[in-house]
């Protein structure tokens, strides 16, 4: 078993137009953005994107918006002050808005990955969030119905992987890898060193190699 | 306003809330005013700070230089991480919150309400770009919900309020507000003001308050 990718292109190359993808990052922590960048190389559009936020500054999901790839985008925190390509879209239109609480949107995708049919929290509950949906109090305490988010496709950054896809990541860059790898029918992880079948703790790997489909390494520097 | 009157700088208020909050607490400061909460902590007490990002033990902000892009608060800005610190994942940090294991969390405000409703993610307004990020998670997370805010908005109004008018973060969260003017304890029988600013009385607080005060 080998799951290393031979290139970026390689990675990306069978996501068709109007696929699901999830993809890592918190502010610019664990983006991987090497993986966006030949995502809008391979042209795939129509796409929705399972992220936090909606990209910073001309970079990353910011880049991809700009390109017109996203139809719809999921996230918690669209708003960036330094990013106007979803702002524009939004205003006028263009892209689609599913706003989620941040520790729902964590909890949906880990629900997807871990074949939970829905579950109830307390996250929302009475505010214009969760209008519409079914709510239910158990014992005592109100909480809203939310359904799991699954993927086509999750695009994560990690710190070190291995041929079998275990994966490590590192400090706050962490953030929704782990769930979003479990979440997805292909999950490409961007690490920024490969090493071999062993290296790694088996104590201290936090995404086991089952969820990982593809691993692909990048050269730390970015830009 | 009386010129006698001395309101609470907001380091005096981040001073008040770093008072009430015990040693051993695990805590949460949201984007903003909060986060001079962390300057204001008492030596000798150990105070585990939680960002939701992922990771318990944050420190303070690196020497220039020292910036690692790996290692940022909620708010997206660098910090550090403090010996027996922890990293995890989106979905444990929130159940740390979810769960009930948060003990405290100080969030800023638009309004708040005499029941405790929380309204401090939207301002209602129709062309605002919507966004919540974890401030509904963490309004009905933490054990202890502190709000700090200034009393009244730039244009005098008060932002506690009967009821909220933008829309809700969480619904009869709040437990306390602190203030420039006063500290709010949210009860079952209504606000009640207390450590009003110097040179303010209950009576003066109780005519640009928007909300019955029980008294203090």
């Amino acid at each position: 078993m080998n799951k290393i990718c031979p290139s970026l292109q390689a990675a990306v190359a069978d996501v068709p137009d109007g696929a699901t993808v999830m993809i890592g990052g918190f502010g610019d922590a664990g983006v991987p953005f090497q993986l966006i960048d030949a995502l809008i190389e391979q042209g795939a559009k129509d796409l929705t994107v399972i992220s936090n936020n909606a990209g910073t500054g001309e970079t990353g999901i910011a880049a991809l918006i700009k390109n017109d790839r996203v139809k719809k985008i999921v996230c918690s925190f669209p708003r960036q002050a330094n990013a106007s390509a979803f702002d524009e879209r939004y205003l006028a239109g263009r892209i689609a808005l599913d706003l989620v609480p941040q520790g729902n949107l964590a909890e949906r995708i880990r629900a997807a990955g871990a074949g939970i049919g829905a579950f109830y929290t307390p996250t929302a509950y009475g505010t214009p969030l969760a209008d519409g949906k079914e709510t239910r109090e158990i014992a005592g305490r109100h909480y809203v119905l939310e359904y799991p988010l699954a993927a086509d496709y999750a695009f994560i950054k990690a710190h070190k992987g291995d041929p079998l896809g275990n994966l490590v990541y590192r400090k706050t860059a962490r953030n929704f890898g782990p769930v979003m790898a479990t979440a997805a029918k292909c999950t490409v992880a961007q690490v920024t060193q490969v090493v071999g079948v062993g290296d790694l703790d088996p104590e201290a790997i936090v995404t086991p190699g089952i969820f990982v489909k593809r691993v692909i390494e990048v050269a730390p520097a970015r830009c | 306003m009386n010129q006698d009157i001395k309101l609470l700088s907001r380091r005096d208020i981040a001073a008040r809330i770093a008072a009430d909050i015990p040693d051993g607490a695990y805590v949460n400061l949201g984007i903003g005013a909060p986060t001079e909460v962390a300057n204001c902590l008492p030596d000798g007490v150990t105070i585990i700070l939680h960002t939701e990002n992922g990771l318990l033990g944050m420190g303070p902000s690196p020497p220039k230089g020292d910036e690692d892009e790996d290692l940022i608060n909620a708010g997206k800005q660098f910090v550090t991480a403090l010996p027996g610190a922890a990293y995890f994942h989106h979905a444990d940090s929130f159940a740390m919150m979810r769960g009930g294991h948060l003990d405290y969390c100080v969030l800023g405000a638009y309004e708040v309400s005499v029941r405790g409703d929380l309204a401090n993610w939207h301002t209602g307004a129709n062309d605002a770009i919507p966004a919540v990020g974890g401030a509904m998670d963490l309004a009905i997370g933490a054990k202890s919900v502190f709000v700090m805010m200034d009393l009244l908005t730039k244009k005098g109004a008060s932002k506690l309020v009967e009821r909220c008018t933008s829309p809700l973060t969480g619904v009869a969260c709040v437990k306390r507000v602190y203030t420039d003017h006063a500290t709010f304890d949210i009860t079952p029988e209504g606000v009640a003001a207390r450590d009003l600013a110097d040179g303010l009385s209950l009576a003066a607080l109780q005519e640009i308050c928007g909300v019955r005060l029980t008294g203090g």
